[in-house]
């Protein structure tokens, strides 16, 4: 044979020595097709170094088509320009695991898309910590465009009639506002107004002390408020006051309160003596209110629980 | 050995570990959470409205929480009643039926009713014993207090008393038998009708399931691992006493 091309390739049914055998190294086959990330992490840079972020990839194989979109980047070239982008932004260095978890999708995402958004963020006069305590804490935040972003603020404003600040200030709060569902919100809005009677500028107030009034169940709410304002008798400018109350477990405030009627303390009104607010009602710990506001021991609680 | 030598330590494992050979799919951030069922069964049922006694039962408690119903031990509850009005579930939040009066009604009148209810039950308990009361072996189960029906049965009561009496409101303690719930209701219902008036009922507590009291409740403030396995530990001798006296 004088030339390379002219030397036949071997046939794979030749014989071969035991040495040459034993030399081959043979994996098993990664499989096509598989439910978990569990099959492909060993031979995944991408997903061995999410790993080592502090991503859960069972929580995000879960997620709709999550897992998929992991496997098909590569880490060079498109996941690491994301996750310096992100550093930029602010989200912590320990974060950036939990962050990734809950949003794997950004690691898809534009680069381009991304510093537009951020970028109008920032037109608006965001701070960049406040910026990025807000991806921080809605972790899509950033997947929208920034139209919807605009009508958002919008509606917000609009809805609640507050100032450009006050509006700033609640979404910087509570940044969830920017990203879930905007029916849900309306409801709540007209349960304060219509069935609860609270009037717009107390509406307001509670808000702006209470973001978390706006997500929260509208069952929970009616019912928090009827125990409340029918059974206490709390009337509403109280609540505007203290609405935080509104937060708390309606199982809480009812045994407190139960405790104190018992006890003969239940007085909720600051023009008598004795008064008790309902911010020292719902947010001490159990040992301190029983001490401090009900002056009785944990010991005389847990036994006139016992008789509910 | 696959050297994944990255600028951030990982959250899960202890900076200046060196990174492991082989496979990293074992560590949790890529299977999830070891454990995710633990066994449990609940004993004698507490409707929603009712409170108090709710005994529960860890992996082998399971099994001795079905030996335990065997043995058919009495529950004891405290019922609360209010006359004036009827309604149709019984209790005081249902819809009103009727309005009655009830100042004719007094502590003897109604002490009177419950002793009634008393014998015609006590006679059940007997028929659903499969026990001749002339026979000595009777005499002595009796002693004992272990005259049960060891089968079904309808609902038994085996004691019945006032404990609290300030017009219109009332409250008993029952001692019971294969009972629901909404049975001691219907009772406080039927109190009402037999004084000539109506009742409802407004609280209906057990204070005691068998073997379990209310001092061996744990509230919602200690339900935490520690004072769930005190709790178990504190009620074992008790439970093997029991078992062992029925099966003997």
């Amino acid at each position: 044979f004088s030339d390379w091309d002219d030397i036949p390739p071997s046939s794979a049914l030749e014989v071969i020595s035991e040495e040459e055998a034993v030399q081959i190294i043979a994996e098993p086959l990664l499989p096509i097709q598989s439910s978990t990330l569990r099959d492909y992490v060993d031979h995944s840079e991408t997903l061995a170094k999410l790993v080592h972020l502090g991503v859960d990839l069972s929580q995000v194989e879960k997620r709709q088509k999550a897992g998929q979109l992991l496997l098909t980047l590569d880490f060079e070239k498109d996941v690491k320009k994301i996750l310096l982008f992100l550093k930029d932004v602010g989200v912590e260095d320990n974060q950036l695991g939990p962050f990734l978890t809950k949003n794997p999708y950004i690691l898809g995402e534009d680069l381009e898309a991304l510093e537009t958004r951020v970028a109008y963020l920032k037109s608006k006069k965001f701070g960049k910590s406040e910026i990025a305590q807000m991806v921080s804490r809605a972790p899509y935040l950033l997947l929208f465009s920034v139209e919807r972003l605009d009508n958002r603020l919008g509606f917000f404003k609009n809805e609640l009639g507050l100032s450009v600040k006050k509006t700033k200030d609640l979404v910087i709060r509570l940044p969830r506002l920017l990203t879930g569902k905007i029916e849900p919100v309306k409801e709540n809005l007209q349960v304060c107004q219509i069935e609860l009677g609270f009037q717009r500028n107390e509406i307001q107030q509670i808000v702006c002390k209470t973001p978390k009034i706006l997500t929260a169940s509208k069952k929970r709410l009616k019912q928090t408020f009827d125990y409340l304002h029918n059974i206490m008798g709390i009337p509403h400018h109280m609540l505007t006051r203290f609405p935080q109350v509104f937060n708390s477990k309606l199982l809480r405030i009812r045994e407190r309160h139960m405790f104190l009627a018992f006890l003969g303390r239940a007085q909720y009104d600051p023009a008598q003596p004795s008064y008790i607010s309902l911010d020292q009602l719902v947010s001490l710990p159990d040992e301190v209110f029983c001490t401090e506001i009900a002056k009785a021991s944990m010991q005389d609680f847990e036994n006139f629980l016992k008789t509910l | 050995q696959r050297g994944l030598a990255l600028g951030t330590p990982a959250t899960g494992g202890s900076p200046g570990q060196a990174p492991r050979t082989g496979s990293i799919t074992v560590s949790v951030a890529v299977r999830g959470p070891r454990f995710r069922k633990l066994k449990i069964g609940a004993g004698h049922r507490l409707d929603v409205k009712a409170s108090g006694v709710f005994v529960l039962g860890i992996g082998h408690g399971n099994k001795l929480l079905t030996d335990l119903y065997n043995c058919h031990l009495t529950k004891v509850y405290t019922v609360g009643g209010l006359f004036g009005k009827a309604t149709d579930d019984f209790s005081d939040t249902g819809n009103l039926v009727e309005k009655t009066t009830f100042d004719h009604i007094t502590r003897e009148k109604l002490e009177r009713i419950l002793a009634v209810i008393q014998g015609t039950n006590q006679k059940a308990l007997l028929m659903y014993s499969n026990i001749d009361m002339k026979t000595q072996e009777a005499y002595e189960l009796a002693v004992k207090g272990l005259i049960r029906p060891m089968g079904k049965s309808p609902p038994i009561i085996t004691a019945i008393r006032c404990l609290q009496f300030a017009l219109p409101e009332f409250q008993l303690e029952i001692h019971c038998l294969h009972e629901t719930q909404q049975y001691l209701r219907k009772v406080v219902h039927e109190i009402g009708l037999e004084l000539k008036s109506s009742a409802v009922c407004t609280q209906v507590r057990r204070t005691r399931d068998g073997v379990f009291t209310v001092d061996d409740a744990l509230p919602r403030t200690q339900w935490n691992l520690r004072s769930i396995q005190e709790a178990i530990r504190n009620c074992q001798l008790k439970v093997e006493t029991e078992l062992e006296k029925t099966l003997a």
